[in-house]
């Protein structure tokens, strides 16, 4: 055994994975909560794999948008759910890496022995997102809970400005920046000089490729319609870079603004879900393994200080893994790189094929190279789909699995995952 | 479970006014559940003609606890227990004379028939007749039964059974289901069984425990009961049904412990796609029900290619290039398989308005027919269904009028449930049914049209 190789375990197998239709904010699931998307999700993945009255090992799901009875979601959606009552369940969140952490979580205690079968999981929606009251009123608030006379009560009430009426409205900001997180990619589409016409070709073809997809039937067993949605209502097969040309900018400032509405992904609803298990647990249901999780990583940079973009984080987890696993980034067959921006993609692939960077903040004698763009999202990603954080994980997943099984055994992918808080989430699928 | 009307005509005011302004009466059918007797009462059995049919009947009331008594009792006796049924074994007819002891036997025995009674006649085939006067005296059987048909009150049916010679096992079957509440609402039918080696159902409480049984169009209406009535009878149900669909399709999967399989059955690849799952998720399949179908109607003379072309695709040819992929997969399709495959009243009557509709499901009767040999060669079978009115989401929005007439054409004087074409369904699925193939069984109530 090498040194530096891993220790021997077994291998999480993919049985597969289920999500609901992803739905801009605000439309088709506006009036649903988290626990309604996410149970709807386990169950449509029940009854894709029989699962009716079972107990698997556990199940891992978050989301990043909670309420405060948001508490102990994933456990309050199984119990709503058709899976047995004593499956136990846990709260995961790592901002957009959430769906794919807890994959990881799953599988890594599957790789152990520890259980047989999980679920992974993730939901979001930014159409019920909790609103929050400013810290002011919140105050007042607390104190008039705890007056134990009228007067008191009338005392605390009196404290009530006008100003202070108004609700927090959750925002996609950094707390440390203060900057959204599309205004982060903005700069670092600036610094490693990603042109307009690029994001917008990425961002077509994203479109493009999940239509066709669906038409071809592909979707078929990966999701389950919501509340009259069967498709993404985010996707648009008619998108054309003639089309995204004519969006204005909304993120960065000036003559280097590229990044528009049509090249970032959109606010989304949505949930998602991947059944894994160990081989024999699969083979004994008589259920398909189309892929295993070969190895995960993740990493953080500090976008804070450090002078390393928000988004950056994957860009330094790849090299790690690759080289536990003694491969390079030209030995796979897909890759599922999420399009949180086109401009993320395209300057991750770009750090990858740069020598300064890869020497200097790499480490690596050589860069990594080039990615073939033929095996890039090719069913389309999230500019097309949308990006429900916590649920791109698992819509990754599933897809990336049945396209190696589609593929044939032996088939490798790898996934990269960018997430709020600098940091990055990569994993290995072969089948 | 019943329509508004069967229980308006049932309330004490309802009863008053349908009997004053002389309305139809329709009752509660009595319908299959679990644990229920095969029949509610005793039965009569009686012969005209040789009777060679007389032990396997006497096997199956005897191993289902049915008592059985004598005509000579119930003849005249008229305090006694009200019937469940009244079974004439008519084989062995050689000239219309014979006929007369059918008259004799009937008569007084229908009269003591309780409501949602059962009249069987047993006959030879007249196909298989070898003088005219034989052929004259067997084809009668079918204008006597469908008229007691139409004569019964009170949910009561009549059906006829041919058994050619040396297919008497294949008798045993089609006897209970006739006699049971699964066949609450096939009335006035003439099923014609045929040799073959009848297994036993190795339970009869759940007569498809262990099989793998695929139904398409599951996500709601007949196919989600169809869905429902095989998994409490036992199978594992694959619940195929659009994409579109597939939210509606989960919960039947999740309801009734089964898989859900979202498909379009037109799909270029949907019979590869179906006999990949099927192999990899099960190693086989044992029933296949063909349910899925869609109506696009408007008059021949203005409808367009799309409306008779998507008809088609999904009603006729889906079902073909299904059925010839499995039978083409090596393995996939059981030994003992059974493929059942919905058609429709309109199929035999034909319905204006609905040529492309009436077209695709008479090809069904035309295709179970022509595979029945070569599904018989495999010990498996391959049958329609045809369902007259039955009360669904479907004729739910047609127009009052329309629907309420549609819904009491028929000697039973009301619409069919879905659960009427479930059992039927399950019935034919079942191992036992072995000797039921190529025909063609209509769940109408009788209903007049293309009677
Ligand atoms: N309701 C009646 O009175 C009646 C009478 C006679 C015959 N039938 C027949 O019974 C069957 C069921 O009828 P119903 O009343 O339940 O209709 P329905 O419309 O309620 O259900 C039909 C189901 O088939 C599905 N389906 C349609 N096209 C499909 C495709 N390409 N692939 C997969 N699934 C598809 C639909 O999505 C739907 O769930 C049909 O074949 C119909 O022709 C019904």
């Amino acid at each position: 055994m090498a040194e530096n190789a891993k220790p021997v375990t077994r291998r999480a197998a993919i049985v597969g994975g289920n999500r609901i239709p992803f739905a801009r904010s605000g439309t088709a699931y506006a009036r649903a909560s988290n626990q309604d998307m996410l149970t709807a999700t386990l169950d449509g993945l029940v009854a894709r794999f029989g699962l009716q009255g079972e107990s698997v090992g556990e199940v891992a799901a978050g989301a990043v948008l909670k309420h405060a009875r948001d508490f102990n979601l994933t456990r309050e959606a199984v119990l709503g759910s058709q899976l047995a009552p004593t499956t136990p369940a846990y709260d995961v969140q790592q901002a957009c890496g959430t769906g794919l952490e807890a994959a990881v979580l799953v599988a890594n205690k599957i790789a152990l022995g520890q259980i047989e079968s999980g679920i992974a999981g993730g939901v979001d929606t930014t159409s019920d997102a909790p609103l929050a009251v400013g810290d002011d009123l919140r105050r007042v608030l607390i104190s008039l809970n705890s007056a134990k006379t009228v007067q008191d009560r009338l005392k605390a009430l009196a404290r009530i400005r006008p100003g202070m009426i108004v609700p927090e409205i959750p925002r996609n900001a950094e707390p440390r920046t203060g900057l959204a997180m599309g205004d982060h990619a903005a700069i670092t589409a600036a610094e490693w000089e990603i042109g307009r016409e690029e994001q917008d070709e990425l961002a077509a073809r994203s479109h493009q490729r999940m239509a066709a997809a669906y038409d071809r039937g592909f979707f078929d067993d990966l999701v389950t319609p919501f509340l009259g949605l069967a498709r993404d209502n985010n996707l648009r097969p008619d998108s054309s870079v003639e089309k995204l040309a004519k969006l204005s900018p909304v993120f960065g400032t000036g003559e280097g603004a590229t990044m528009t509405a049509g090249n970032s992904t959109p606010l989304t609803d949505g949930a998602s879900a991947v059944l894994l298990a160990s081989d024999e647990w699969a083979e004994a249901k008589g259920l398909p393994v189309l892929a295993h999780l070969v190895d995960a990583q993740t990493a953080a940079v500090d976008y804070v200080h450090g002078g390393e973009g928000l988004l950056m984080a994957p860009v330094y987890a790849v090299p790690v893994m690759l080289a536990r696993n003694g491969l390079t980034l030209q030995d796979f067959d897909f890759y599922e790189i999420h399009e949180a921006f086109a401009s993320t993609v395209l300057a991750t692939m770009k750090a990858w094929e740069d020598a300064a960077f890869c020497k200097e903040k790499l480490g690596l004698d050589a860069p990594l190279g080039s990615i073939d763009r033929a095996k890039l999202n090719v069913n389309g990603s999230s500019l097309a789909a949308g990006h429900p954080f916590a649920a791109t994980g698992g819509r990754i997943v599933a897809s990336l699995a049945k396209m190696l099984h589609e593929t044939g055994p032996g088939k490798r992918g790898l996934i990269s995952v960018c997430a709020a808080g600098g940091q990055g989430v990569v994993a290995i699928l072969e089948s | 479970m019943a329509d508004w009307y069967t229980n308006f005509a049932n309330s004490g005011f309802g009863t008053t006014i349908t009997k004053q302004l002389g309305l139809p009466r329709p009752v509660e059918l009595r319908r299959y559940e679990p644990g229920q007797p095969l029949l509610p009462g005793p039965v009569v059995v009686g012969s005209a003609g040789a009777g060679r049919l007389r032990d396997t009947v006497t096997a199956v009331l005897r191993d289902a606890g049915v008592t059985v008594q004598s005509p000579v009792t119930a003849d005249g006796a008229t305090g006694g227990e009200k019937l469940g049924a009244v079974i004439l074994d008519a084989s062995g007819l050689t000239t219309p004379a014979d006929l007369a002891s059918a008259h004799d036997f009937l008569a007084p025995a229908i009269k003591r028939l309780r409501a949602s009674g059962r009249v069987l006649v047993l006959a030879d085939p007249p196909a298989d007749a070898t003088t005219p006067a034989q052929a004259a005296a067997r084809q009668a059987v079918d204008g006597l039964v469908r008229s007691i048909g139409k004569e019964l009150l009170d949910g009561s049916t009549a059906n006829a059974v041919f058994v050619p010679e040396g297919a008497e096992a294949s008798l045993a079957a089609p006897l209970r289901f006739f006699l049971s509440g699964r066949s609450a609402y096939v009335d006035g039918q003439l099923l014609t069984v045929s040799p073959a080696d009848v297994p036993a159902n190795l339970d009869e409480d759940e007569p498809l425990a262990g099989a793998v049984a695929v139904v398409t169009g599951a996500a709601r209406g007949i196919g989600a009961a169809i869905a429902e009535v095989m998994a409490r009878d036992g199978a594992h149900v694959v619940a195929v049904d659009v994409p579109a669909a597939g939210d509606a399709l989960a919960r039947v999967a999740d309801e009734i412990g089964g898989t859900a399989l979202q498909l379009d059955i037109t799909a270029a690849d949907a019979p590869q796609r179906l006999v990949e799952h099927l192999r990899e998720r099960h190693g086989g399949v044992d029933v296949v029900v063909h349910n899925a179908g869609i109506t696009r109607d408007k008059l021949l003379v203005n409808m367009d290619a799309a409306r008779w072309n998507t008809v088609m695709a999904v009603n006729l040819q889906a079902q073909l290039d299904i059925t010839q992929a499995l039978l083409d997969a090596d393995g996939v399709l059981r030994d003992g398989a059974r493929v059942v495959c919905v058609s429709s009243q309109s199929g035999i009557a034909g319905n204006r308005g609905q040529t492309n509709y009436a077209a695709s499901k008479a090809g069904v009767i035309g295709m179970v027919r022509a595979w029945a040999p070569e599904f018989a060669a495999r010990g498996a079978t391959i049958n329609a269904v045809a369902p007259g009115f039955i009360v669904t989401e479907m004729t739910a929005k047609m127009p009052f009028g329309t629907r309420e007439i549609g819904s009491r054409i028929n000697s039973l004087q009301q619409g069919g449930l879905p659960v009427d074409v479930a059992e039927t369904i399950a019935w034919l699925s079942q191992p036992a049914s072995a000797g039921v193939n190529g025909q063609t069984v209509r769940v109408c109530g009788q209903s007049m049209l293309g009677a």
